[in-house]
């Protein structure tokens, strides 16, 4: 189904922070005493894929949600393309734009349909005339597969289907750099493959993407890097052959223990 | 509770009660239908059925009210409940929007707003706008004549109301669908308007329709305003035909014009409401 991704450029970019679309810098934040974040330091760079793997609780989803400030870190720094999206006096809406986000439960807008759902931030945020973001909207909907479904309500499609939407409604934008969100965790199993195929189609094409994820045959494929968190910290990272094949920390050999042999696993990830 | 013991237990148990489900349940049914008919017969004996007519149902005064009972009276009754219906909806909107705002003041302005306004009975209030506001502003006039009195008055007791369905329904939307607006860049007000308003309406549409009914009744508060002839709504009208010619009957005739009015829009909600819940399953 899917064209096999780019070859990972291994760990050589590991520290390639000149190049960082993404900077994390000593990120902390609480949910009132929960302290989930305890000092990240992040970064993607320009057309690297990074996974995100741990359990849950492990803060993963937080980092994600702090990067674009949908979560108010407490203190830290987070830089997009060398703009530092902590300061208060940036302006969030215009960062935002820049970066795409796919939700664990998709979020389409249900009173839209998918076309509208493509277009209603391309006209009322960047101010596009109808034509063009339907022009744009109707090019993603073929890129994952739905250029018929562009007159239905998302209650009409599939999980699969409305999650794949939900990709195209971010690329709409334009970004440049896509956040995932355990994009395949709310979806039945047989629907997860077609989403994974649309997310390595756009790895292959050279988006930057980070992707918080369990699926570790998708991060073993596709990722660039492979970062694994747990209790607010990384606790490693590296090429996928280091972190899944090889990891170095206990944490990272029991967390993928329960997660590659299912029956080992005491009960549902999340 | 023995007997239902036995029952439950039945072909384990011992059989306690002489009776059998089924006949108990036909006592039981047998019993609640000839309460109901002795009642009706108790109330049909005791009525007056030639005084009831003579008051109420007398033909050649029904007919006298037509066509005025429907060009004027229902005419300006509808006028006045959707003319206050949609002020009371503008106010109601922008009451939940404070309530919800981040800026401490708005909202105790809107809190107190709600608990007066839905604290007091709507004659109060339709006496304060007749006689009251133009006491306190002189030299101002509302706006609008008798239409604009009633709307104002209509909306200040509806708002109240409408602004707690408007907030439950904003805070019905899940919290995603803000997420998600504001991750494609859209600033919190276009968020709010664009993509949480038009689905928090979906969800208030059948309590805005219960809402408009109680504001149908309402509107015959117009009553105590002190109206012209032409701006007579239904009760009034009846009310004045019914002391000039001293019988019920005009009361029956504009009591049957809201029933007109108001059965269809409680069933429409009520398919609305039926529709919202399959539609959330």
């Amino acid at each position: 189904m899917s064209p096999d991704p780019a070859p990972p450029t291994a760990g050589s970019a590991v520290r390639d922070r000149d190049n960082a679309v993404i900077d994390v810098r000593a990120l902390h934040k609480s949910f009132g005493a929960n302290h989930v974040l305890r000092g990240i330091d992040f970064h993607v760079s320009r057309g690297e894929v990074v996974c995100v793997i741990g359990p849950s609780g492990s803060g993963k989803s937080t980092l994600l949600r702090c990067i674009n400030l949908l979560e108010e870190p407490q203190s830290g720094q987070v830089f997009l393309g060398g703009v530092e999206l902590t300061d208060p006096d940036v302006d969030i809406d215009a960062a935002r734009r820049r970066i795409g986000m796919v939700f664990q439960s998709f979020n389409l807008f249900p009173h839209l349909t998918v076309l509208e759902n493509l277009t209603i931030a391309q006209r009322r945020v960047l101010r596009r005339p109808r034509q063009q973001a339907e022009q744009v909207a109707r090019g993603n909907l073929a890129k994952v597969g739905l250029s018929e479904k562009a007159g239905a309500y998302p209650a009409q499609l599939s999980g699969g289907q409305q999650q794949r939407a939900a990709i195209a409604r971010s690329l709409s934008m334009g970004p440049e750099v896509m956040l995932f969100d355990e994009p395949t965790s709310a979806l039945d199993p047989e629907l997860v493959g077609d989403v994974l195929a649309v997310m390595r189609d756009l790895a292959a094409e050279g988006m930057t993407m980070m992707v918080v994820t369990h699926e570790m045959s998708f991060a073993r494929e596709v990722a660039n890097r492979v970062v694994f968190m747990d209790g607010g910290v990384v606790v490693e990272e590296g090429s996928p052959e280091q972190v899944i094949a090889a990891p170095r920390h206990e944490r990272t050999r029991s967390f993928l223990a329960r997660v590659l042999d299912p029956a080992a696993a005491a009960g549902p990830i999340e | 509770m023995t007997s239902r013991l036995a029952d439950a237990g039945g072909s384990a148990g011992v059989r306690r009660s002489r009776l059998t489900r089924r006949q108990r349940r036909r006592i039981s049914l047998g019993i609640q239908y000839a309460v109901f008919v002795a009642v009706v017969a108790i109330l049909a004996a005791l009525a007056d059925w030639h005084t009831l007519r003579q008051n109420f149902a007398r033909g050649e005064i029904a007919r006298e009210m037509f066509p005025d009972v429907l060009t004027v009276a229902l005419k300006n009754t509808v006028i006045y409940t959707l003319t206050g219906f949609a002020a009371g909806l503008v106010l109601g909107v922008l009451i939940a929007l404070m309530r919800l705002s981040s800026v401490p003041p708005y909202r105790w302005v809107a809190m107190a707003y709600v608990e007066i306004f839905r604290g007091l009975p709507a004659l109060l209030i339709f006496i304060f706008v007749g006689v009251g506001v133009p006491l306190a502003f002189p030299g101002i006039t509302i706006p609008g004549g008798t239409v604009g009195k009633v709307a104002l008055a209509l909306a200040l007791v509806s708002a109240a109301y409408m602004a707690e369905t408007v907030r439950a329904g904003i805070q019905a939307v899940p919290r995603g669908q803000r997420e998600a607006a504001r991750s494609l860049g859209m600033s919190s007000g276009r968020a709010m308007v664009s993509i949480i308003i038009p689905q928090a309406f979906r969800i208030i549409i059948p309590p805005l329709t219960n809402e408009l009914v109680l504001l149908f009744k309402d509107s015959s508060l117009v009553l105590f305003l002190g109206v012209q002839l032409e701006d007579r709504e239904l009760t009034k009208f009846g009310r004045d035909l019914a002391s000039t010619k001293a019988n019920i009957t005009p009361i029956l005739i504009a009591g049957l014009c809201y029933l007109v009015i108001t059965v269809p829009l409680s069933y429409l909600a009520r398919r609305l409401e039926a529709h919202n819940a399959k539609a959330n399953a």
